[in-house]
């Protein structure tokens, strides 16, 4: 597996027309094939950085390099998955799984045949023709990941996609979640809030500081997720130490 | 309803004013109320002369050309001034203004504008209609999930589709309510501006019933006009109805 930068963020700042100071000169480089979590004290702008990384919002200063290139806006080979699901509450899950290949001009008989494969892949076989009001939480954000997974991104941002689901839901989705991911060299860029599901899922963890946020430091969990189940992980020496560790940085920017 | 601890069928409540209407006129009580049962006697026979025909035909057509223009130039300018502000603010507060203003009294104007004429009548529909579709259109683009739009853009939709595959679809709930009342005021702009004008379609015939002072034929023009209202604004929202399921939790 390479490690080779796949995302670059060269001395990114983000003022709002307001006059707050999201980010400022936020540098990384984000390797190519691991899990990278965003984490910092809340208000620190790391879904705004997600969002610059995305192209869905422009940085004040700076530039994102994806794969060497400057990008200047959304890219095929990133897909995002959103915090509040953003599925179309009149299509179909079908519908809103093949949206992005819908949006891509792919031929219907084709995305329809890609959609239901991961459909199938994320747990939601027999649910295809129900609309997201007829399904739960947990569902929803499970379409909303089919639907990244579909347009074959190499990369896939993810903005707190469990934070909107309810505990037990989560643990299952974030195990679900790391078997479909683990054997797909995809590169993930994830933010949360949750100290413990930025230690279970991370490669490695981006801490940001307080706002302005900037690059604070960088952990490396070394969870040897081997062949052990999700419980003993949960109780692994080095998940338990990350966890600790993150607790001291993030301490210092509690008031 | 319950009378009696009886579940009492909606049916009966027409049925029973029917009843009413029938007596009052069999009473003599006034020559405007003739018995319930000649206007339907009279109603039969008017529907089938050509007049009624050629008047209904006039009017569904200016119905249906005031509509199709209001709805056209109603959606284009809600959509416009929800998604460009210097144009919402331009026009709002006019908008808001016609919305509630009583448009019958500019249909003179619009007589000496356009003639005595289907024109005027086109125009009258249109001006009854249009003002509360740009409103709901208006509000329902404003009010569309800005998160789907940034969804559509993260998978590379482009500005044309992030108009008819979010914008608008998201907005359809409002913009059919708004369509639904504008068929009401629109039918009122038919018989108002054929009224005024008075020697076309349904008003021709209305003014003729009036002045000849024929009752029967009068209630049952009333009758048929009032029918073809409620159809057209059930019929809009039924459609109404199965899009609120499809948008379901929005």
């Amino acid at each position: 597996m390479s490690t080779d930068a796949i995302v670059e963020l060269k001395g990114i700042g983000k003022t709002y027309e307001t006059g707050v100071d999201a980010l400022r000169d936020v540098n990384h480089a984000f390797p190519a094939g691991k899990l990278s979590t965003l984490l910092g004290p809340s208000g620190c702008g790391k879904t705004t950085l997600l969002k610059i990384i995305g192209g869905l919002i422009a940085p004040t200063t700076g530039e994102v390099c994806v794969k060497g290139k400057r990008v200047d806006g959304p890219g095929a080979e990133r897909a995002f998955v959103f915090q509040d699901f953003a599925l179309l509450p009149w299509a179909t899950v079908l519908r809103n799984v093949a949206f992005g290949l819908e949006l891509r001009g792919t031929p219907k008989e084709q995305r329809i045949e890609i959609a239901r494969k991961f459909i199938g892949e994320v747990g939601l076989a027999g649910f295809e023709s129900s609309y997201p009001h007829q399904l739960s939480g947990g569902m929803r954000q499970r379409v909303g990941l089919a639907r990244a997974l579909t347009v074959d991104a190499d990369i896939i941002l993810m903005d707190e996609p469990f934070s909107s689901v309810d505990e037990q839901t989560r643990r299952k989705f974030q195990e679900d979640m790391l078997d479909l991911l683990r054997h797909r060299q995809k590169t993930v860029i994830f933010v949360t809030h949750s100290i413990e599901e930025a230690a279970y899922l991370s490669d490695r963890i981006v801490l940001l500081s307080a706002r302005p946020g900037t690059v604070s430091q960088i952990i490396h969990p070394n969870v040897d997720r081997g062949n052990k189940s999700p419980d003993e992980i949960r109780r692994d020496k080095n998940y338990l130490d990350a966890v600790d560790e993150i607790w001291q940085v993030l301490k210092k920017y509690l008031a | 309803m319950r009378v009696f601890g009886k579940r009492i069928p909606l049916s009966v409540s027409l049925v029973f004013w029917f009843v009413v209407w029938e007596a009052v006129g069999r009473l003599g009580v006034s020559s405007i109320f003739p018995p319930l049962s000649r206007i339907v006697a009279a109603g039969m026979t008017v529907l089938a002369t050509e007049k009624f025909v050629k008047a209904a035909e006039i009017s569904l057509r200016s119905f249906a050309l005031g509509m199709a223009f209001a709805l056209i130039v109603g959606i284009g300018l809600g959509v416009l001034m929800a998604r460009v502000e210097s144009i919402g603010r331009l026009l709002g507060t006019w908008v808001n203004v016609f919305v509630s203003a009583p448009i019958s009294a500019l249909v003179p104007i619009l007589m000496a504008l356009l003639g005595i004429g289907e024109t005027t009548v086109v125009a009258t529909v249109f001006l009854f209609a249009v003002f509360v579709i740009i409103l709901d259109t208006q509000v329902g683009i404003r009010k569309a999930d800005r998160s789907l739009i940034e969804m559509a853009r993260s998978f590379g939709a482009n500005g044309y589709q992030i108009y008819t595959k979010v914008l608008i679809l998201s907005a359809l709930p409002e913009i059919l309510a708004g369509i639904r009342l504008a068929a009401i005021r629109g039918v009122k702009g038919v018989v108002i501006g054929q009224l005024l004008v008075s020697i076309i379609g349904v008003g021709e015939l209305f003014e003729l019933y009036s002045k000849h002072f024929l009752m029967e034929e009068f209630w049952a023009l009333v009758i048929v006009v009032f029918a073809f209202a409620l159809v057209v604004s059930e019929g809009i929202a039924y459609l109404e109805r199965r899009v609120e399921f499809y948008a379901g939790a929005r």
